[in-house]
């Protein structure tokens, strides 16, 4: 679950890491009055789900409140093309005006989870305010990884030694120190698959400020943590996949026209492979959970068909000891009451396959079904091929 | 022989008295698992369909002399039942609770490492020694006793590939699915020493996904260490990029996750990947035959002349 520049340097501030003076704006009056307040030199900065914003136009100095303004003007209900939007881009409906800084040195800062040693690990480097992959790629020795015992936690000793290893000393290498600590303290307390600072500046007048903030939380942890729903900017994501994500189905639309439901993330991974090895274009990825009950293939259903795009559908449930009958009567329910006409091909695994087969074919439905997986795409490109599609 | 588990092992169910947990204790007696106690605290004394329940694992194992344990506790308390298991020095937990915070499993992963006690899991299919010991929500029907090993970190697309072995003819000695989440007990190459180590085991198929670099960890330590022949299947060939965790993420990794690197990497090592989900069966088929030859390989194929 991902948050906003903003609201990660809230938390930042909660836990003692220093950012720069901000106000967050809806409308470009309030980026205007925010500049002001600043004293007119500023940064305006919009907020989106995306890293890369700075290249696609979607930060910029400002000089006084009317140029303030105009930028806003610019950039609100602007789509920004970043390379981690994908090529639609993303809205911006606010935007975080800031003090101008003035930077005597950049660093790179984070703790994320490392799946290999099945900890989380510091990783900091000098080449601060950069692609951090490119750092990682170009100039290795550059940067630097801890990884962190979780019974004994981050310890300032360790700390010490990232901060002397970005090269600062004195009063502002304690600073650090102590940022570092509240950083991790930060990650564990908030349950986060990644807290990320870049750039983590020392201002010319000695301050260590996080200028910019990046915070990725835990889905399996936001039980513990009520606010966290409430954080979300569903302008940012796709309407379908808030949706699928309401019934807890992991839905990615796709550019094709054959629209999938699958149970289990690898397997509809392994699906899409076989529809584009048979010459198909799947039109979404969807996922509804290793044991796909009734309700869930039902819901998926209507998801799948509320994309204009699919002209066809292709089911591939690896039931298991999920009763093939049953989900045979959640397909032919969902499909009679969205009264879909579209191309359908089934291809079921499980107990009960031969009666869950028969329903379907009696159902009226525009339904095929598939013996195997490689079959069952056979089946469905050829129909979608004959569908005048 | 099979590894981690087979007919004498002796199971506990910890979450026994859920409803998943209780429905797949069910499955699994009816395939001849030998499920010997349950844990869920606050119900110790009543019997479930005949299985003891304890209070604790640790009762469980004073009374049941219980070696394994297979865990359906939800989220919130599954770390938790994990240690539980640890500290009464099973020999294996399998964990199938899906959705545990990684805060937790870190923690959890850090004490389990030390003891004495094997995890599989969270967020997996589970373990099955076909014929012997079903351990998990597999559906036991596809499975057929034989000599391949098969570990995997998907769930249903490991039904696909071991549907696919059996349709070929080829049994299977042991099923691991080691689990999807970002940090779990055994990994690949756990495994893959265990198949290595295990006299039934003759050949290994693997399945993988994009993602993370655990495949290509994998491929180098079969180029150094595997006796046997490997095929394996890498999910997501066609999937879009995109979706990612963020920077940090990829660099520990060193950039990789992509399906190409993976299948280049695992040929490069001498296995054999399966070019489509629907030939994964043929793949391994592919990759006996090819050992079977009288390649200018080393080893026992020398020893005959």
């Amino acid at each position: 679950m991902n948050i906003h520049e903003y609201q990660a340097k809230e938390i930042f501030t909660t836990f003692g890491i220093p950012v720069p003076r901000s106000r967050v704006a809806l409308t470009a009056d309030q980026v205007e009055r925010a500049a002001k307040e600043m004293g007119g030199h500023c940064v305006v900065k919009a907020q989106i789900y995306a890293g890369g914003r700075g290249k696609a136009g979607g930060v910029k100095v400002v000089h006084h409140p009317e140029q303030a303004n105009d930028v806003a003007k610019e950039l609100f209900g602007k789509k920004l093309v970043t390379p981690q939007t994908g090529p639609e881009g993303l809205k911006v409906r606010r935007i975080l005006v800031e003090e101008a800084v003035e930077i005597a040195r950049e660093f790179y800062l984070s703790i994320t989870l490392d799946r290999q040693t099945s900890r989380y690990c510091l990783i900091a480097s000098p080449e601060g305010g950069m692609d951090i992959e490119e750092v990682a790629h170009k100039s290795p020795e550059k940067i630097h990884v801890l990884t962190i015992d979780p019974l004994m936690g981050l310890r300032p000793y360790q700390a010490r030694k990232i901060a002397l290893a970005l090269g600062l000393s004195g009063v502002v290498c304690e600073d650090c120190v102590e940022l570092i600590l509240n950083l991790y303290k930060c990650c564990i307390e908030k349950d986060c698959f990644l807290v990320e600072i870049n750039p983590l500046v020392v201002t010319k007048a000695g301050w260590l400020l996080a200028m910019d903030g990046k915070v990725s939380f835990d889905d399996n942890a936001v039980y513990r943590h009520r606010e966290y729903p409430d954080m979300v900017d569903y302008s940012q994501l796709d309407p379908l996949e808030i949706n699928a994500g309401k019934y807890d189905l992991a839905y990615i639309k796709l550019n094709g026209s054959i629209g999938c439901m699958v149970n289990g993330a690898g397997l509809a991974m392994a699906t899409l492979d076989v529809l584009k090895e048979f010459g198909g274009e799947p039109a979404n990825f969807l996922d509804v959970g290793g044991g796909a009950t009734r309700e869930k293939v039902a819901e998926a259903f209507k998801i799948i068909l509320e994309d204009s795009d699919v002209k066809a559908v292709f089911v591939n449930i690896f039931g298991g000891i999920m009763r093939c009958d049953v989900i045979a009567q959640g397909i032919i329910e969902a499909a009679s009451e969205v009264q879909c006409h579209l191309p359908i091909v089934v291809r079921m695994d499980g107990s009960n396959v031969e009666e869950g087969k028969r329903l379907l074919m009696e159902s009226g439905l525009n339904v095929q079904v598939g013996d195997n997986l490689g079959d069952g795409a056979k089946r469905i490109v050829k129909m979608l091929g004959q569908g005048g599609n | 022989m099979s590894i981690l588990i087979d007919k004498n092992s002796r199971i506990v169910v910890q979450g026994i008295t859920g409803r998943s947990g209780l429905f797949h204790t069910q499955q699994c007696r009816a395939y001849g698992t030998n499920i010997v106690a349950g844990v869920t605290p606050g119900k110790g004394g009543i019997h479930i369909d005949g299985i003891p329940v304890f209070n604790t694992v640790e009762e469980a194992v004073r009374y049941t002399n219980a070696n394994v344990s297979m865990i359906f506790v939800p989220p919130p308390a599954a770390a938790d039942a994990i240690l539980e298991a640890c500290a009464a020095e099973l020999d294996l937990a399998v964990c199938i609770t899906e959705g545990i915070p990684v805060r937790d499993m870190v923690l959890a992963r850090a004490i389990q490492e030390k003891s004495k006690t094997l995890l599989v899991g969270p967020n997996c299919p589970g373990v099955i020694t076909p014929g012997q010991c079903k351990l998990g929500i597999m559906p036991g029907y596809i499975h057929k006793p034989g000599k391949i090993g098969v570990v995997s970190r998907s769930g249903t697309l490991t039904y696909e590939a071991v549907k696919q072995l059996t349709d070929v003819g080829l049994g299977q000695s042991t099923c691991v699915g080691i689990g999807g989440d970002p940090i779990i007990g055994m990994k690949f190459i756990d495994v893959l020493e265990q198949f290595n180590n295990d006299p039934q085991t003759e050949a290994v198929f693997m399945i993988g996904e994009i993602g993370g670099g655990a495949e290509e960890e994998a491929a180098y330590w079969i180029k150094e260490n595997m006796k046997k022949p490997v095929a394996a299947f890498i999910a997501g060939v066609t999937a879009p990029p995109g979706k990612r965790m963020g920077h940090a993420g990829a660099i520990i990794t060193g950039g990789k996750g992509k399906a190409e690197d993976k299948i280049r990497t695992l040929n490069e090592c001498g296995v054999v990947v399966a070019e489509s989900p629907t030939r994964m069966g043929h793949a391994m088929k592919e990759a006996l035959q090819a050992a079977d030859k009288p390649a200018p390989k080393t080893g026992a194929k020398k020893a005959k002349k």
